[in-house]
């Protein structure tokens, strides 16, 4: 072993290491270069707010799908977010450990079914469980929230849990020790405490809700139009680009690479607010991680 | 002193709500698995695992997807794992703490939380189009590669640090150069966190489809060379229900990767569990 | 007699190892007690038995009987909680809430049901001014309490254990990370506190023990050798392990 050997070993570990900031920028570049155009014919303003979506008729506006994401994406926050929560303070305080031997794995699990299995099991149970409840198609942005719910479970229950249980243990025992009872404890001290790990647990859960795709398509119903109730169809970012990129050709193409834009944009958007509360995530080695 | 609920009675009622928290979450998971292996094993038989599909698959079985998603999985893995594996290296033995290095971490994260849809856009523009691979085995497992990059990364790293420090010390004292410490020493006893690494990239790279749905084409046959098209489990998965093709067969796709992803959880946790134990010196 | 705690033939385990043998002390109602020892001799498990805070660990097991007014602690329909009320804890490293230094001391009277803001101002001051802490923090109620010194978290600690008004406080090597000054102010504190409390304080400073106690107890290996008179056990010890750690010839 020389020296030299050594030195070109560093800067060959050196290159492996910047390569995902290579990647993204790559990413960045080619989605740009392809999206980009489209903007620019069709206005950028236009683009974002434009009620109508027609490629046929030269209409490229996302707005009815920049509202379907985020609606779809609120909506699975409001039923997860409770849930995932719940069951996080439940694994951290207090799930026995027999219990807690059956409910890791099946969180793991939870986080490691298909995305395209999750969008067959909505198509085949949830979807016909809608129509006969609720009436209409039964496809709608309730049935795409409900099934995104079960997908972002684990992402939110894995890290709040992570955050609970790295509050010192001192809080506790001071709370205990004064006579709170172990609810006034999680409540009062153990929960404020992980606030901030828990807020990167619903950033990256939310993230996780906007960039899924293929069991979105499955079960939202795809029409591009403001929804007028939960139980109406919406089509998703993710949706319009997987929809149309088959057949897609000139400034359609490049539009479809715009959507792919506004979407990064929304992912970089959420990365910088997890960012900002410098919840360092531990890595979850088997499963739970984003 | 005057409560509607008494603090005791808040923590009775709490535990019932946590509890039962706790189980609807197995339950949700008993329901959806359970309901996918009871329509789906019926299907799954050897004759399915292992023949052709006919007709665009309502019938026959699912034998060239089977070969499809192994293929862009190994390609996957095989790129990813040197180059998530060195940068690990690099991150936890090399680094210190500066700007390049908090970008680089910044840089993983944000691959890790990049839509899989964009991952697709991108892999059309750049492999299959800009690079000339066409729809192909290559590009769909290259696109996966970079998918499953941060995966291999953060777990490497964070199994390359829990290294211990005496380690290192014990063999650079004897006169062994860095890297010759590096390979001797610190990766052997990382390989175990290494390896869970590798294999939580191919349970995201087996289930992922819309980002290889512009990259590997939808062939029925068996891809041979790096060039042909394919279609992996999971797309064929998708394109059955959405185009009401077979149900049965979807089923039975979808009990196939259902069982994948029991496995490897339990070949995950089995090593995860071994590997700590050996940690703390049982 | 005027006993508040009675322990007898008290042993405990974790899991096979036992920590401590057949200990049996009496506490007098309204004194300081000192509990002295080498290192890992039992004491730290001992005061945690009374108030049932080694509950919190796997592999607790216990025997023997512990009284607080002549009622078992450890009796099935005894409510833990409203047991922790009347023995409050301070423990070795300051422990403040990650919260300001009036919800710090506020924190015990709202779990315990009180929500009157005047009562809960009320309090708090009394409890600071009790703890000699309230000079120093009465302009900055609202500062985090985690920009305080060591010694005044300290302090601050022992203001939101009075604050619910226990019977009894126990004290874990409550001056150990702090500075000389700091244990001073401690000292005194204890000194202060000693008429409304009954006060057990573990601590490996011998000079600490002397100067705070008016009975003491030797712990060695989980039994305890002797325990009397703080006086009398540092000036006539009656167990030559006892003479041998109070000379400095071991621990």
């Amino acid at each position: 072993m020389t020296k030299y050997e050594e030195f070109l070993i560093e800067k060959g570990l050196f290159i492996t290491a910047i390569l995902s900031i290579i990647v993204i920028l790559l990413i960045i570049g080619f989605i740009f270069k392809e999206g980009l155009p489209a903007m620019e014919s069709y206005g950028f303003l236009n683009f974002i707010f434009g009620m109508d979506w027609s490629p046929s008729d030269g209409q490229y506006g996302v707005f009815t799908m920049i509202i379907g994401s985020i609606g779809i994406t609120l909506l699975s926050l409001l039923f997860a977010v409770p849930l995932s929560l719940l069951c996080a303070i439940f694994l951290a305080e207090i799930a026995p450990k027999t219990m807690k031997r059956i409910l890791k794995p099946v969180i793991e699990t939870l986080a490691g079914i298909p995305s395209v299995v999750y969008g067959f099991f909505g198509l085949i149970i949830l979807v016909p469980f809608m129509r006969v409840q609720f009436g209409g198609t039964g496809f709608s942005m309730l049935t795409a929230s409900l099934i995104l719910t079960v997908m972002i479970l684990p992402t939110i229950i894995s890290i709040s849990e992570d955050a609970l249980k790295s509050v010192p243990h001192e809080y506790k025992e001071a709370s205990l020790a004064l006579g709170a009872t172990h609810w006034q404890t999680i409540k009062n001290v153990l929960f404020p405490a992980a606030i901030p790990g828990i807020i990167t647990a619903i950033i990256l859960g939310m993230g996780r809700a906007v960039g899924e795709t293929l069991a979105v398509i499955m079960v939202a119903g795809n029409v591009t139009q403001i929804p007028n109730s939960i139980f109406d169809p919406v089509r998703a970012l993710t949706s319009n680009i997987a929809l149309e990129m088959g057949y897609a050709t000139g400034l359609h193409y490049n539009a479809l690479f715009a959507t792919g834009i506004i979407l990064f944009i929304m992912i970089i958007i959420l990365l910088v607010i997890a960012n900002y509360f410098h919840y360092k995530k531990k890595v979850v080695i088997g499963g739970g991680y984003l | 002193m005057n409560r509607i609920i008494s603090p005791k009675m808040a923590q009775t009622i709490m535990k019932g709500v946590l509890w039962a928290s706790g189980i609807i979450t197995v339950l949700i998971l008993i329901v959806i698995i359970g309901y996918i292996l009871i329509k789906g094993l019926p299907v799954v038989s050897l004759n399915f695992l292992f023949s052709d599909p006919i007709d665009s698959g309502r019938a026959g079985g699912i034998f060239p997807m089977i070969i499809s998603s192994l293929y862009v999985t190994l390609i996957a893995i095989v790129v990813a794992t040197p180059l998530g594996v060195g940068a690990a290296v690099y991150l936890s033995e090399y680094a210190g703490e500066n700007t390049i290095v908090k970008l680089i971490r910044f840089g993983a994260e944000t691959l890790a939380s990049i839509p899989s849809i964009v991952f697709g856009l991108f892999g059309l523009a750049f492999f299959v189009i800009y690079l000339g691979f066409g729809w192909s085995v290559l590009s769909g497992g290259l696109i996966l590669a970079l998918m499953v990059l941060p995966t291999i990364l953060q777990v490497s790293e964070v199994s390359l640090e829990a290294v211990p420090k005496s380690y290192r010390e014990g063999s650079l004292a004897i006169g062994a150069t860095k890297w010759q410490t590096i390979y001797r020493v610190v990766l052997p006893a990382g390989i175990p966190g290494i390896t869970t690494g590798v294999i939580l990239g191919l349970a995201r790279a087996i289930s992922e489809a819309a980002a290889i749905l512009f990259a590997v084409g939808a062939s029925l046959s068996i891809p041979i060379s790096i060039f042909d098209p394919a279609r992996p489990l999971s797309l064929h998965l998708y394109i059955l229900a959405t185009e009401g093709i077979s149900l049965d067969n979807a089923y039975g796709t979808a009990a196939v990767l259902v069982i994948l992803v029991l496995i490897i959880t339990v070949v995950t946790n089995t090593l995860v569990e071994r590997y700590s134990r050996k940690m703390m010196g049982r | 007699m005027d006993y508040r705690i009675e322990v007898e033939d008290l042993n405990v385990y974790f899991n096979e190892a036992q920590i401590l043998k057949d200990v049996s002390l009496k506490i007098h109602k309204n004194t300081v007690t000192s509990l002295i020892g080498p290192s890992g001799c039992g004491k730290s498990t001992f005061i945690r038995t009374l108030n049932r805070m080694n509950d919190l660990i796997d592999g607790f097991k216990h025997d023997g009987t512990v009284l607080l007014d002549r009622k078992d602690i450890y009796d099935p329909k005894v409510d833990v909680v409203d047991l922790r009320k009347k023995i409050g804890m301070v423990f070795q490293k300051p422990n403040p809430f990650p919260k300001s230094i009036f919800d710090n001391v506020a924190y015990g009277l709202r779990v315990h049901g009180i929500n009157e803001n005047n009562a809960i101002k009320e309090k708090v001051e009394e409890s600071l001014k009790a703890a000699a802490l309230w000079d120093e923090v009465k302009d900055k109620l609202d500062m985090s309490a985690m920009g305080l010194s060591g010694g005044q978290q300290q302090r601050l600690c022992i203001a939101r254990t009075i604050a619910v008004n226990p019977e009894v406080i126990l004290m874990d090597e409550p001056a150990s990370a702090l500075d000389p000054i700091s244990t001073t102010k401690i000292e005194d504190l204890v000194h202060k506190l000693k008429n409304d409390y009954t006060i057990i304080i573990v601590t490996h400073n011998m000079q600490q023990a002397t100067r705070v106690s008016k009975y003491t107890a030797f712990f060695l290996n989980g039994e305890i050798v002797e325990s009397g008179l703080t006086e009398r056990l540092f000036v006539d010890p009656q167990d030559k392990r006892t003479e041998d750690y109070i000379t400095g010839r071991f621990g």
